[in-house]
């Protein structure tokens, strides 16, 4: 059976998982290791006005209490942004500074206060609770709709009104025009609710400080090594670049949220060096809900205006974007680029105009999440067609075909061209796979159980692979985007590649080897990859933003054809042949038309023996690649989401849903439909369950499982997967990228289902049986009135 | 979790003496409410009694019209219990959807229902079916047992040791679980017993597990589901949260009244 | 402190423990068998699954030192020598993992859900399985295959079951 690009293989690090075998940074125990609590703040807004750390220093155990003006004074930075966003008025954006641990105001409920080192990870923890902060408690700005109000507490000095940024993307005086001539205009008030990643393995971190080397390690659950060693050395200024190594192991799922460098991984590291000792620190699930960063939270107005066919012809918007207390890594990106440059969807829209509020909150850092900006543009987007439709008494699925567009590449009027796609064939998919013509029989059937049944679309295309480097740089981007790949023969043939991703369930020991079994016909189990390690990996970006196939997997293509070059030089030298005569197949490099051959190991030992080799060429087989693409990727998606609402109750049950997705190429359809499979569930969570909610005193109230509803395998179904392919022309595989598109397109379906099956518009997400339940009392009580 | 000292006693007195030496003794039955609590370091005792090495107060008999069941018997084997399921399969069903399998397997009916956990399941059957709560000091009728949330009758280190259930002519339990934490948001039993229609709703007062006396009287001259459409439960005293108001809270006690009471019918 | 002997996975072991010492802490630490994981405070999330006594249970929810004299099967504990058990198999085959942090977790749960179906003579649907997992958590998958590894599972281990007497 073949294992090349297309291939559904089973996955080759699945063995060590399935016996117990993995490797997480909590597993990993050092010698001489002690263990880190962080004492937080139990106020959303204070001022702390002293720290006595004298009993927890007490405590037999207990190796150091730390503080944020030690680190202040050693030295240490603060945390920063990586993206710079320039407002309206051409003015630059304005952050609070955000210190890895408090050095006087506390401004949300778990910002770090001090740190306890102990020799047990119990004793830290009690240890931290006989720190003795002292707090002035000041009032809280919670809620990004009432952030800009007149008075609003204050979350930092140097940021006045809390708006961090007032953006603006397109064309205002066109839009404005377009909307006020329309036929048909609709508007919509939309909440995008703030929701907590949640990967299953709470973050950790283990340091270790080589006083000799003046070294340091850090084993850390992250998304991207590399990125946070950049970060730690060249601006928390913890280390040089060379005196610290940053290894990310196994880690248990990522989101978004095992992107960013956090104030713990920072303050454990310098607290290794002024200890002497190795130090673990491990998050609670409650501490993941305070500190985690969260995704989401938009509060959004949007007018689209229609002709008298249905053509839209106007679109405006006006979003405000909760970034919390401080300004994480991608936080300003997220809102902005990844956010309005989407807000054309599938559709030709020919003016567009909005603008983006970003403030600051007495609440936990906000940056991507799964999807990053791309879900929240989706659903606005979606949410408005399926309004639209029913306003001027339209099909919704032919209100998104008189507007989808069908010619690439296209021009959006917010800055991203389209390169490819075929929306209306995935449409079809879709209303083939759900059985659309049978729904009418189906929700009478439902009827006359007493049930109320609805169908909702989304349609989406999303941008993967952010590129390139030189574009991103000049919208503000304080880092590359390209990626990175090594690839290693060995003298017995045997391949290793090393690449700047990161795998965290994404299956690249699998799907990278596939991509040398496409090329030179080895078997997958003859390629090793490995990742994750500064010390092994020259340098990468890591994996997120879907990026690891279209950016990570063209590096090694590149990489690959490399190495094919110079095998074919060397075999066509060790045979006696041309060049151009030289096939690489089956794991035989071969004379094409003849008998003459050399086994793939045979070319590797010759390589490095070095005996044969042409002319003046260097011995071994190694090369490398830096891919930086031309321009994103542009998965889309047709989605349908069938549910049925039980109305004495308000509990909806999703009894079917379809996705036909356009991802390019697959490289291993048995994962890419395992990615979809997982961002439908989030994006179903995100529709029905999910939803961080702060009180109005920034007091986290859903700060466990006990109130925060992770869907489970009950609250989801079995789901209808169809692929359909224009392969991308920007990368040398055609790839486009598939982790996100099932959390970007899923929520809209199901809100436009439910709005279908309750028959009002009046529904925020999370669509919990509640808020169903109170939208039906207001349809009950409209017709009880009419 | 702080420091304690564990004990695991093989008799009451046993218990009962390392419960009165203890500075701050808590029983330990199942520990899948308590241990939780202490990780979390919301509750602090110095002392672990654990009950479960207590042969009396393990394993369910039946006889005399009652089904008895001891303290430390977790709930999966209440849910597959033969005199259970013979006599008062609505109790079986109720242990059944206790939290997830791997609680069922740990926790126990006593552990349920000496802290009144307003949103536990088992207090609902308990005061539902007009059970007795026994100890080893007295024997505690169910509607004298239930004292408010997290508040019961028992004194400070009396352990409860069995509940004997009276069989009752039919009954049925219907919960909607809180989508969250999947505890009862609002659990509904209802029974025909000797002493007449009995209705206890777990999860959705403010004072924990109550009877209500309305939904009894209506079920008391037509045990149907349509004799509940006549009845307006009261969102006053119900409790409010992000997952229910008290409003939807109350009108859930009558949806889970017709399904408890279609459960008991069919 | 309490003296605690148990067999896990089949070897004895014995150790002094400090009472309050979790089942999931004496696994992970002290015998140091990291295959269970630990993923919230609430015993929700079920990554912490093990087989004790052949029930499957919480370990971050039973203290070690109440389970002196227990059996316990791990993760670690359930492959036949070089042979995956079937459930391991079946995740494999069926995609039924992603990041690996649940699934420790889910295939303790999975065995147990088959093994309790059998002996109940319960048929084992996919609604079935899907409430099963009530107390088990995969943020990656979206259950969709993790169920179906499941469903598979119960139908091998059926036939290994029936092959054995």
């Amino acid at each position: 059976m073949s294992e090349g690009i297309g291939a559904r293989v089973a996955r080759k690090e699945d063995k060590r998982f399935i016996t117990g075998k993995g490797k997480y940074t909590d597993d990993i125990r050092m010698e001489n290791q002690a263990y880190a609590a962080f004492v937080r703040s139990p106020h959303a807004h204070a001022r702390v006005t002293g720290i006595d750390t004298a009993a927890a220093e007490a405590m037999d155990g207990v190796i150091a209490v730390h503080t944020g003006p030690e680190l202040k004074a050693d030295g240490i930075g603060d945390i920063i942004t990586g993206w710079a966003i320039t407002s309206k008025d051409g003015t630059p954006m304005q952050c609070g500074v955000w210190n890895p641990m408090v050095t006087e105001y506390a401004r949300y409920v778990g910002d770090a206060v001090a740190v306890v080192i102990a020799e047990t990870q119990a004793l830290a923890r009690v240890a931290a609770e006989s720190v003795d902060v002292s707090y002035e408690e000041l009032p809280a700005t919670v809620f990004a709709d009432r952030a800009l109000d007149t008075g609003a507490p204050q979350v930092h000095a140097n940021v006045p009104g809390n708006l961090i940024f007032n953006w603006e993307i397109g064309d205002e005086a066109r839009t404005g025009a377009a909307i006020e001539g329309a036929h048909h205009v609709t508007e919509l008030n939309i909440t995008n609710n703030r929701l907590s990643p949640n990967a299953l393995e709470p973050r950790s971190a283990v340091t270790v400080y080589d006083e000799a080397e003046e070294h340091y390690t850090l084993y850390s659950t992250s998304q991207n090594p590399h990125v946070a060693r950049l970060v730690l050395s060249a601006f928390y200024q913890v280390a040089p670049e060379h005196k610290l190594r940053v290894i990310a192991p196994d880690v248990g799922g990522g989101f978004g949220s095992k992107i960013y460098i956090y104030p713990e991984e920072i303050t454990c590291l310098w607290a290794s060096m002024k200890t002497g000792r190795s130090i673990k620190w491990t998050s609670d699930r409650s501490e993941a809900f305070m500190t985690d960063a969260h995704g989401r939270d938009h509060v959004t107005t949007a007018k689209m205006g229609f002709d008298e066919n249905g053509k839209i012809v106007g679109f405006h918007v006006d979003t405000i974007a909760n970034i919390g207390a401080y300004v994480s890594l991608f936080a300003t990106a997220t809102p902005t680029y990844l956010y309005g440059t989407l807000w054309s969807g599938t559709y030709d829209i020919p003016a567009i105009y909005g603008t983006v509020r970003a403030v600051h909150t007495n609440t936990a850092p906000v940056d991507a999440y799964r999807g990053a900006g791309r879900p929240e543009a989706t659903y606005m987007i979606e949410r408005m067609m399926e309004t639209a439709a029913r306003e001027m008494g339209m099909d919704p699925a032919e209100l998104r075909r008189r507007n989808f567009i069908t010619e690439f590449p296209y021009q959006t009027q917010v800055l991203l061209q389209y390169d490819s796609g075929d929306y209306h064939t995935l449409l079809d998919m879709a209303q083939k796979a759900a059985e659309i013509d049978g729904f009418p029989e189906r929700k009478a059937e439902a009827a006359a159980r007493g049930m109320l049944r609805g169908i909702g679309y989304s349609t989406f295309v999303e941008a993967c692979g952010l590129a390139p480097s030189a574009a991103a740089g000049s919208l503000g981007a304080g880092v590359g985007l390209w990626e990175s790949a090594e690839v290693r023969v060995n003298p017995v043939g045997t391949i290793e590649i090393l690449t700047g991703c990161h795998s965290h369930g994404q299956g690249h020991e699998t799907t990278f080897a596939q991509l040398v079994a496409d090329r030179f016909g080895l078997p997958i189990e003859n390629v090793s990859i490995l990742h994750g390690d500064t010390d092994k990996v020259q340098f990468g970006m890591g994996t997120y933003g879907s990026r690891s196939g279209p950016v990570g997997m063209s590096a090694v293509m590149l990489a690959l054809e490399k190495v094919e070059e110079k095998a074919k030089k060397i075999a066509a030298h060790v045979l006696e042949a041309s060049e151009d005569d030289i096939v690489i197949e089956g794991g035989e490099v071969k004379v094409a038309g003849t008998d003459k051959a050399m086994a793939w190991h045979e070319l590797g030992l010759a390589a490095y023996t070095g005996h044969n080799l042409p002319e003046g060429m260097e011995p071994g087989l190694k090369e490398t690649s830096f891919f930086d693409p031309v321009n994103f990727s542009f998965p889309s998606g047709a989605l349908i989401c069938e549910v049925e609402v039980d109305p004495e109750t308000g509990v909806t049950e999703i009894i079917q849903f379809t996705a036909a997705d356009d991802f390019g190429v697959i490289v291993n359809p048995m994962i890419v439909e395992g990615q979809v499979h997982g961002g439908l569930t989030q994006g179903i969570g995100q529709a029905m369950c999910e939803g961080v909610v702060y009180d109005g005193d920034g007091q986290l109230v859903t700060g466990s499982y006990m109130d925060y509803q992770m869907p489970r395998a009950s609250d989801v179904p079995s789901y209808t997967v169809r692929h359909g392919s224009t392969p991308s022309p920007d990368n040398p595989l055609g790839i486009k990228g598939c982790g996100e598109a099932g959390a970007i397109g899923a929520p809209p379906a199901v809100i436009n289902a439910i709005v279908d099956a309750i028959g009002t518009q009046d529904l925020q997400m999370p669509a919990t049986p509640l808020a169903v339940w109170q939208a039906l009392q207001t349809v009950s009580a409209r017709q009880a009135a009419e | 979790m702080y420091e304690l000292k564990y004990h695991k006693p093989a008799s009451l007195s046993d218990a009962a003496k390392a419960l009165s030496g203890a500075e701050e003794g808590k029983i330990l039955s199942g520990g899948q409410t308590l241990l939780p609590t202490m990780k979390q370091h919301l509750a602090a005792p110095t002392d672990l009694v654990d009950v479960r090495a207590i042969q009396e107060m393990s394993g369910i008999c039946a006889g005399d019209g009652t089904v008895s069941v001891g303290a430390a018997t977790p709930h999966v084997d209440v849910a597959g219990n033969a005199d259970v399921r013979a006599h008062i399969p609505a109790l079986g069903l109720l242990a059944d959807g206790i939290g997830d399998p791997a609680v069922r397997a740990v926790g126990t009916i006593g552990g349920s229902i000496a802290n009144n956990d307003p949103a536990a399941d088992y207090p609902a059957a308990v005061l539902g079916l007009g059970a007795t709560v026994v100890t080893n000091a007295r024997e505690i009728p169910a509607d004298a047992f239930f004292q408010g949330m997290f508040t019961t009758a028992l004194d400070e280190d009396e352990i409860v040791t069995a509940v004997r259930f009276p069989v009752p002519a039919r009954a049925g339990y219907a919960k909607f679980p809180n989508p969250a934490s999947r505890y009862a948001m609002v659990g509904v039993f209802v029974a025909e017993t000797g002493d007449g229609v009995r209705v206890a709703v777990t999860g959705a007062g403010e004072d924990g597990v109550y009877r209500d006396a309305e939904l009894e009287a209506a079920l008391g001259s037509d045990f149907s589901s349509a004799a509940v459409d006549g009845v307006a439960s009261d969102p006053r005293g119900m409790l409010d949260d992000i997952h229910a108001s008290a409003v939807y809270r109350a009108h859930l006690v009558n949806v889970m009244a017709k399904r408890a009471v279609t459960a008991a019918t069919e | 402190m309490s003296n605690v002997k148990m067999t896990v996975n089949g070897t004895t072991v014995t150790r002094d423990v400090a009472d309050n010492t979790l089942l999931s802490d004496f696994l992970r630490e002290h015998l140091r068998l990291t295959g269970t994981h630990v993923g919230c405070d609430t015993s929700q999330c079920g990554t912490c699954v093990v087989h004790v006594d052949g029930r499957a249970i919480k370990s971050c929810t039973a203290l070690a030192a109440a389970l002196d004299g227990s059996d316990i099967t791990t993760i670690e504990g359930i492959k036949d020598g070089a042979e995956l058990h079937p459930m391991q198999a079946a995740f494999k085959t069926h995609h039924g993992l992603q990041c690996g942090f649940c699934t420790p977790g889910m295939i303790m749960s999975g065995i147990d859900i088959v093994n309790r179906y059998r002996e109940e003579g319960k048929e084992l649907t996919e609604a079935a399985i899907r409430h099963e997992l009530e107390g088990n958590i995969c943020r990656c998958t979206g259950y969709h295959n993790i169920v179906k590894a499941i469903g598979e599972a119960a139908g091998n281990m059926s036939d290994l079951a029936k092959a054995a007497e």
